[in-house]
């Protein structure tokens, strides 16, 4: 029998973890309750809420921007993971040894990883500015191009491919790192096995390395498309939404309607309806981890 | 990928001497090339804007823009560290809501980690899950209520408000590495203090927290990243310029259209200035780091 399985322990025990209930009660079960409630009214900071039902939602669902956010970030979400996952993968592959060079490269690509996302956003809104950016000039160097090109702001298409690399750069080494992971620790001896049969090295990665490292490309997978869905920062930095808010992602357009507009229960029922859609994630995330100690 | 397929082909054909020699020494020089490469294109970045802000004032503004720069000055910094409110003043409220998230991190997930390893709480694994509850809502979705309430107690504006979002953006991940510390302790030694005498509170503190010390830097470390770069609640809270975090005052000055546009050598000095502390960091914690994101990433 352990010292803290006392009655008296119960208690002291309630008293320690008190102090953080109270934290995730107030900052974020409580918020998370206002937020259901604010969805089901009329509410800007001015005049006092009105309840009005399930208004917010019919009219998010006849909204035009809702509709355009909401493809907008699934699209940026379908191209950018699987160059993500593909291009850590990879990465991974060749810098799995524990090799001086390979390692220094391991650290290499996961420095961006630690900075901001604003801070590597400014540093790209400079990179690919029309007149000042290293991209035209490297570009044109090449001969790639012919004249500077507007990456920015003007076309959707090309906004959205600049912000890919841009983020491709930042987040790779994190797919990077935890793919190293769970490659070093598939045994040896699998491995060894599969050499020993004659595999190509196509098929040892086809049917040794990929199998055995599944659950870890699931979820860098789920935490990635997770992390796309709510893209924000580097869109507000680096195109601020132009051309007329076709690169407004989901949680952007729930910031213009909550802040700048002041449409409060508006912007909570966007929220409800974002906050659905990425629990659907969430909760295979979850399945896969088991983080849960019950 | 290609590298390694090479250089795993070389086994296959290791019964031919010369050949395998031949692709052997080629396959080094393919992976070290790749490797080489794949560094290059990782750093240029960071070395355009390191370099970028030590030009001069007229050279960052050329067009096109010049690889190196040909003049060397501190300009730039000089023009950021008088910036509206200032630097140290953006540096401060920077730093201020990192070590007061890092704080209430600790304060809040220390003793929460005893008591989940610990204690015969009725009902434990129920009020875990509840502690946990943030992991199934995004923050960004929370902001609109939290900016209410924050609005009645006075919190917008306020480094302790936005420190508190910040804390309970890593509450889970903290909450859950600290639990993980705790259960790892080996209760024997509890065990002899409380023989001799220890109340719980001095077994936490003279027994078990010298053992979860390296639990506690990944908590502070993760905190003080995630704190200094987060940028959306700082955006949503902080509508006073004095109150600005630097990834805030950073993204004003992009848009500052005065004076013939954007000072692009300010703006890249800033970007320098706000990637030091995380990347000094990370060279000096890489260790705690990398267990930290595979921790609370794949467990």
């Amino acid at each position: 029998m352990s010292i803290y399985s006392t009655k008296s322990n119960r208690l002291t025990g309630l008293l320690y973890l008190a102090p953080a209930l109270a934290f995730v009660a107030a900052f974020t079960a409580w918020p998370l309750g206002q937020m259901l409630w604010v969805s089901l009214n009329s509410w800007s900071l001015i005049t006092p809420p009105k309840f009005i039902g399930l208004n917010n939602f019919t009219k998010a669902f006849n909204d035009k921007q809702f509709w355009v956010s909401l493809g907008f970030t699934l699209k940026y979400t379908l191209l950018i993971t699987p160059i993500l996952m593909i291009g850590g993968y990879a990465i991974a592959l060749l810098t799995v040894k524990n090799t001086p060079l390979r390692r220094f490269t391991r650290a290499v690509v996961f420095v961006p990883v630690v900075i901001g996302l604003g801070a590597s956003s400014l540093l790209w809104y400079w990179l690919f500015s029309t007149d000042y950016g290293f991209v035209n000039r490297l570009l044109l160097d090449l001969g790639l191009i012919d004249k500077a090109v507007i990456w920015l702001g003007v076309d959707a298409d090309r906004s959205n491919w600049a912000i890919i690399v841009s983020v491709v750069w930042k987040v790779l080494g994190f797919g990077m790192i935890l793919f190293v992971a769970a490659i070093q620790a598939i045994p040896p001896e699998v491995s060894e096995a599969a050499m020993v049969d004659g595999a190509s090295p196509w098929q040892r990665l086809r049917q040794v390395t990929l199998p055995l490292t599944l659950r870890t490309v699931l979820l860098v997978t789920l935490i990635s498309v997770i992390g796309s869905l709510l893209a924000f920062d580097q869109f507000y930095i680096m195109t601020a939404g132009q051309p007329q808010n076709l690169t407004a992602t989901s949680v952007f357009y729930v910031y213009l309607n909550s802040f700048p507009y002041l449409k409060l229960g508006y912007g909570a029922a966007l929220s409800l309806i974002l906050a659905v859609i990425i629990l659907v994630f969430t909760i295979i995330q979850m399945l896969l981890t088991r983080r849960s100690h019950a | 990928m290609s590298a390694d397929l090479a250089q795993t082909m070389d086994h296959s054909v290791s019964g031919h001497g010369v050949l395998a020699r031949f692709w052997r020494g080629r396959t080094k020089y393919l992976v070290g090339a790749a490797c080489l490469f794949i560094c290059v294109v990782m750093l240029a970045p960071l070395v355009a804007s390191v370099l970028a802000s030590v030009k001069s004032t007229a050279e960052a503004a050329a067009v096109p823009p010049t690889y190196v720069p040909q003049t060397w000055s501190l300009d730039s910094y000089l023009k950021l560290w008088a910036y509206q409110a200032g630097l140290p003043v953006y540096l401060a409220n920077s730093f201020g809501t990192a070590f007061m998230a890092i704080a209430f991190s600790l304060l809040l997930t220390v003793p929460a980690g005893y008591a989940l390893a610990r204690f015969p709480i009725p009902g434990k694994e129920l009020l875990f899950v509840f502690l946990l509850l943030a992991l199934i809502i995004p923050y960004q979705a929370l902001l609109t209520p939290i900016f209410l309430m924050f609005a009645q107690l006075k919190l917008t504006n306020s480094l302790i408000g936005l420190a508190i979002i910040h804390t309970a953006i890593q509450l889970p991940f903290s909450l859950y590495i600290m639990r993980n510390a705790f259960e790892a302790v080996p209760m024997e030694l509890e065990e002899a203090a409380v023989i001799d005498g220890c109340n719980s509170f001095q077994v936490l503190v003279r027994i078990c927290l010298p053992s979860v010390v390296p639990a506690m830097i990944t908590v502070a470390l993760f905190a003080f990243i995630t704190s200094w770069n987060e940028f959306l609640g700082a955006l949503v809270m902080m509508n006073r310029q004095d109150t600005f975090t630097l990834p805030l005052i950073l993204a004003a000055a992009r848009t500052e259209t005065s004076l013939g546009g954007t000072d692009w050598g300010m703006l890249q000095a800033g970007v320098t200035i706000s990637i030091i502390p995380c990347v000094g960091i990370y060279l000096l914690l890489q260790k705690y780091y990398v267990s930290g994101l595979l921790a609370g990433a794949v467990k």
